[in-house]
């Protein structure tokens, strides 16, 4: 933690840490504990005044099928989404790693969606299936499937699942790639010896092996499809059609900034930091443990 | 590889070549959009190889009115205002971070873990979740509309801490031993010997740090409202959004592809500092 070694005390340290803590206690600390009061006060409906009315905001959300809907669909949402880009890339990592020569050229042109910004994923894709001129929805004619995003509830959500799952396959990739790099020959070799096949090496000693990774990615890939879905799903289908596609982050957003109910948005935003603490929990509780090969 | 098997190896292949396809035919769609003309991109099917117009449609998008219908900044100014966006998030970054985590790990000073503590919470507090007050507070402080405003609120973050922490912690004792006994001073041991030291985690860090500040849409969405602050990121939802009424879909793809071209320009060109900043700033 602290180095045996250091500098005798004196102000210098405080000013080297000022810049920083200054900018925590006003754009971090001060809103969260806003956000916190906030989530115990009703605003009057012209806004001149506000009650504090202790848990019943909480309350209200939790009889609330609109956003206990919310909470499921986020749930399915950020699930397929995990298990979409982390297959995808489990797969192709564990064909690139066979790979002796140009696993490198594989990596470069397999890596760059993660540059690509959430919003502008989400542009292409609705690009791709607009229904009245995209590509998709041309081919798909011809199998007999009418698309519309617009108007279907179910292909909107598909559409926000594939191009978030687009988007984070390259991040997967990346990390399993170099877990399975990692592995040491010998054991490869060893199970070789032992007369295991490609097929049978990948299941039975590389994916138990890389278990920490994936544990480690399922997590991040969680809070990804949680948070950072937000342009995705404000450029595709804004929440809709309906509220088919509103997870909660777009939610919260929604009911601030569109509906003004800040009391109500505040409460989201508590529930959604205590969601944060424990994912972030789970995951430094995951990296104290470490690889034990 | 361990052993020889031709079938294995076309198969290998065969998946991982398509898997680029697949990868890639979202960009790839998007540049070929970025090449035909207006007309061409109204017609279904939508063409799969490129046209002749990418010159035109690029001095367009650049210079010229851009798509009709919006009273948009030009397309030049959105990418100015991204990259100072983004230089200024990652220095910032970089420099707080720098200094806090030298201050944390080379000082004993009271209240020393409690600003640990205070700056490790920012971690568990992405922009989205605490959306409403910060905003509130930045309009307070009459930030809206400004590069401070767009950049200032996402400078702390403790990833970057936190890695400069574990660098720091890697440099032997020995070091500032040595330093101390020629009569270097805490600054100068700063500057001349941990600087040096970790200069390809500073640049690691900057490569995410480009793409993170580049990328931002939902923050300088909420406090752009003066059109000559807008972010080229932002600007393509306000395309989308015109091109229900009049589709001009080259343009909207080619003010796509140039909001792209930076990042994954960054990404490719430095993939080794890239691979480097991605494992170490979230392990």
């Amino acid at each position: 933690m602290l180095k045996r070694v250091h500098f005798p005390s004196s102000p210098l340290p405080y000013l080297l840490v000022a810049p920083q803590l200054a900018i925590t206690l006003v754009f971090f600390i001060w809103p969260a504990s806003q956000a916190m009061y906030q989530s115990f006060l009703i605003e009057d409906a012209f806004g001149l005044g506000s009650e504090f009315v202790w848990f019943e905001n909480f309350q209200v959300l939790w009889g609330d099928q609109h956003y206990l809907d919310a909470f499921w669909r986020t749930g399915i949402f950020s699930l397929l989404v995990a298990a979409l880009s982390m297959g995808v890339a489990l797969i192709l990592a564990g064909f690139a790693q066979r790979v002796v020569r140009g696993a490198m050229v594989y990596r470069t042109l397999l890596i760059w969606p993660y540059a690509v910004a959430p919003v502008l994923a989400g542009a292409l894709w609705v690009f791709m299936f607009n229904p009245t001129l995209g590509i998709f929805p041309y081919f798909l004619d011809f199998v007999g499937i009418d698309w519309n995003h617009y108007l279907n509830g179910n292909q909107a959500m598909a559409l926000v699942i594939l191009a978030a799952a687009w988007k984070q396959v390259a991040y997967n990739f990346l990390f399993y790639l170099a877990a399975m790099q990692s592995i040491p020959n010998s054991v490869i070799e060893a199970a070789a010896i032992d007369g295991a096949g490609p097929g049978r090496r990948f299941f039975s000693i590389i994916l138990p092996l890389i278990s920490p990774t994936t544990f480690f990615l399922l997590v991040i890939n969680m809070v990804y499809a949680f948070f950072e879905t937000f342009g995705i799903i404000h450029a595709v289908t804004q929440g809709g059609p309906g509220t088919s596609t509103t997870i909660l982050v777009y939610k919260v957003f929604n009911d601030g900034f569109v509906g003004l109910d800040l009391g109500g948005s505040a409460a989201q935003s508590v529930i959604l930091m205590v969601l944060v603490i424990a994912m972030t929990v789970v995951q430094f509780r995951y990296v104290e443990r470490k690889v034990e090969y | 590889m361990v052993e020889r098997r031709p079938l294995t190896s076309l198969l290998t292949h065969f998946v991982l070549v398509l898997g680029v396809i697949a990868i890639a035919l979202p960009i790839w769609i998007t540049f070929v959009a970025a090449t035909h003309d207006q007309f061409r991109m109204n017609q279904v099917p939508l063409p799969l190889w490129p046209g002749t117009h990418l010159w035109d449609n690029l001095n367009q998008t650049l210079f010229g009115a851009g798509l009709s219908g919006t009273e948009g900044a030009p397309v030049w100014l959105m990418l100015l205002n991204s990259l100072a966006m983004a230089m200024m998030i990652s220095l910032g970054k970089i420099a707080i971070s720098l200094l806090s985590a030298f201050a944390i790990v080379y000082f004993r000073f009271p209240f020393r873990m409690t600003c640990f503590w205070m700056i490790f919470i920012t971690l568990m507090l992405p922009v989205e979740v605490r959306i409403l007050p910060t905003f509130e507070v930045v309009a307070n402080l009459g930030m809206l509309n400004s590069y401070w405003g767009l950049s200032i609120p996402l400078i702390a973050s403790a990833t970057a801490t936190f890695m400069f922490r574990q660098v720091f912690l890697t440099v032997p004792d020995e070091m500032l031993e040595s330093a101390r006994i020629d009569g270097a001073g805490p600054m100068r041991f700063f500057f001349d010997i941990l600087l040096p030291l970790s200069r390809t985690n500073i640049a690691a860090l900057f490569v995410i740090l480009f793409i993170f500040g580049w990328n931002q849409y939902l923050w300088p969405l909420l406090i752009t409202t003066d059109t000559s602050m807008t972010t080229i990121v932002m600007s393509i939802k306000q395309m989308l959004e015109a091109a229900e009424q009049s589709p001009q879909w080259n343009i909207i793809m080619t003010t796509a592809l140039l909001a792209m071209i930076p990042p994954i320009f960054v990404v490719i060109s430095m993939q080794k500092l890239f691979v480097q900043g991605l494992t170490e700033t979230d392990k």
